[in-house]
């Protein structure tokens, strides 16, 4: 096992990673107008690891792309490391549900892209490489390319690219959502392991309440149009979490029950 | 076989580090020379196999017609001056072969230049059609227009602008040649994936470096399809340029080899011509072999490890 890189997000803040206030998002077409996010209100804590789950179609990814600075906000306001969001934001990495890797690129040099695009230290960045794809398990992958590699392997790529610059907040959404069950546990248990050792803060969209309740240290639940918070609810398990642990434990049982609940009545509004 | 190697590595959880390792020694190699190893092809041998399972159709199709050629001309069926024999062919490719090499390399010089030029002006059109919304607007009725123009309709009016030189042989084979490097170039570049462009927002990476390292590789299979096609073009807009008040170029001999009813001439003419054409096509499509290795449309390798 690689030794735990140092933790950014712990140095640098006193106030919350990522906070997000009265958010509202209307689409806005020819015709109609959409209601896609309405009073958004969210504190995420240096650390936290934050699961947002909902139905589909209820705007988490837009929450997402709001705090990345990809999409604006009708009203309210989200910031990030204590600074508010005006543009694209580069004090963190973003997954998505695709792996989104360029194909012509081999794993190691998709992975340092990321160093291309800030102009970082490229030995530096090339050890760090190294370091992310023992940690994944893509050593002995350097040189494939993507195309080569199952959709697992290909997301565990996006994922030591999004950690090259060791990110303060780590934004991901639905990142193993068109993986098979079997992969999924397993790419679970990785992340699980990476979010304690970098210390990184996590924001992760999810479907799924298995993925939500087993990673987060906090569930906050989405209804589906017009996508607002519903609940939040604190996971009350240890920090370390092993996949035939927690799926005995009856916490989690408990908890999965009241979200599968909730959902239900969320979808209902 | 390596797809149960991966299988075990899902399954494994924790261990999931060492079943990847044992996926690739699965996969047939020692770490890092894999990849090169895999990408860098078959073996002569088969790659001559290949090769010769890919031609004979066409070939024994050509020689069909060749024969055809043969009987009907050498037999009169219809007359010498109209369709020359293949051995008459042979024998003004040979005797007149310092007239047609000097005429030859006139028509591929304008070609080749014409050809880059149409890229170079190709490339930079679409990147600025691409990006602005207001050259998009009025630089795209132009190409437009100048595409549906008959060339050959405007090459007397060339010469009459330009004189008899290189120069209008040159533009007309630019101006047939542009459009489909133009048409496929805004294509390449307006498929990159959204995503991509996020992910490169968030990278905090300015639109230089975006286009450097994610839009033009991304738009490069499409560009050298139409690259591909333009180099073809090219040829004919040469040629075309050469029928009107040209005193050398393959398409001067053409005009020179049908006033004089010299058909076994105007038959090496052509050959020559079509000579040209498949040569630069197959350089260009070397060089799509070297610069999108990747694509799919080039792919020959097994996916490493299975989904």
């Amino acid at each position: 096992m690689t030794t735990a890189p140092s933790t950014v997000a712990a140095t640098r803040t006193t106030g919350p990673a990522v906070e997000m206030t009265d958010l509202s998002v209307q689409f806005r077409s020819k015709r109609s107008r959409t209601v896609a996010l309405t009073d958004i209100t969210m504190r995420v804590e240096p650390g936290e690891f934050v699961s947002i789950l909902g139905p589909s179609g209820c705007g988490k990814s837009t929450l997402l792309k709001i705090v990345a600075g990809l999409v604006r906000p009708t009203t309210g306001s989200a910031s990030l490391m204590g600074q508010q969001v005006t543009r694209p934001q580069d004090k963190i990495g973003f997954i998505f549900q695709r792996a989104a890797l360029l194909e012509w690129r081999g794993v190691r040099k998709n992975i340092l892209l990321q160093a291309e695009m800030r102009g970082l230290d490229r030995k530096e960045a090339g050890r760090r490489a190294d370091q992310l794809m023992e940690m994944t398990g893509l050593t002995g992958f350097e040189n494939a390319l993507p195309h080569e590699l199952s959709g697992g392997m290909q997301q565990r790529v996006s994922l030591c690219r999004a950690l090259l610059h060791q990110p303060p907040v780590l934004l991901m959404d639905e990142p193993f959502g068109a993986l098979d069950a079997l992969t999924r546990e397993t790419l679970n248990t990785e992340l699980n392991r990476i979010w304690r050792e970098t210390g990184t803060t996590i924001l992760l969209v999810t479907h799924s309440i298995a993925e939500a309740v087993f990673l987060g240290t906090r569930v906050e639940v989405m209804s589906a149009r017009p996508g607002r918070i519903v609940r939040s609810l604190p996971v009350d398990l240890p920090a370390e979490r092993v996949y035939a642990d927690v799926m005995a434990d009856e916490r989690f049982d408990r908890l999965a029950a009241e979200l599968r609940g909730m959902l239900g009545s969320g979808a209902n509004h | 076989m390596s797809e149960q190697t991966v299988e075990r590595g899902i399954t494994s959880g924790a261990a999931d580090a060492g079943a990847a390792s044992a996926a690739r020694a699965g996969a047939g190699g020692p770490t890092a020379s894999t990849g090169a190893a895999r990408r860098s092809g078959p073996t002569p041998g088969a790659r001559l196999g290949r090769l010769a399972d890919a031609a004979w159709r066409p070939t024994l199709v050509l020689l069909v017609i060749f024969a055809v050629w043969w009987f009907v001309a050498d037999r009169e069926y219809i007359a010498n001056y109209l369709i020359p024999t293949p051995a008459q062919v042979w024998e003004k490719l040979t005797s007149e072969w310092d007239f047609l090499l000097e005429n030859s390399l006139i028509t591929l010089y304008e070609t080749v230049l014409g050809f880059a030029l149409a890229g170079a002006i190709g490339i930079a059109s679409a990147v600025l059609i691409t990006y602005s919304p207001t050259m998009e607007r009025s630089i795209y009725p132009i190409v437009l227009f100048a595409q549906v123009i008959p060339k050959i309709a405007i090459a007397p009016l060339l010469a009459v602008l330009l004189g008899t030189g290189l120069a209008p042989k040159v533009v007309l084979a630019v101006l047939i040649a542009f459009f489909p490097v133009v048409v496929s170039g805004v294509t390449g570049l307006r498929s990159t994936d959204p995503e991509l462009l996020d992910l490169s927002a968030t990278m905090g990476a300015g639109p230089w470096k975006t286009f450097r390292k994610i839009r033009f590789p991304n738009a490069l299979p499409h560009l050298m399809s139409g690259l591909k096609v333009a180099v073809t073009l090219a040829v004919t807009g040469a040629v075309v340029g050469e029928f009107v008040g040209a005193s050398e170029g393959l398409g001067y001999v053409l005009l020179l080899a049908s006033g004089n009813l010299d058909s076994a001439l105007l038959f090496a003419d052509l050959i020559l011509m079509s000579i040209i054409g498949i040569v630069l096509f197959v350089l260009v499509e070397i060089a799509e072999a070297l610069l999108i290795p990747w694509h799919a449309s080039r792919r020959s390798g097994i996916p490493l490890t299975t989904s």
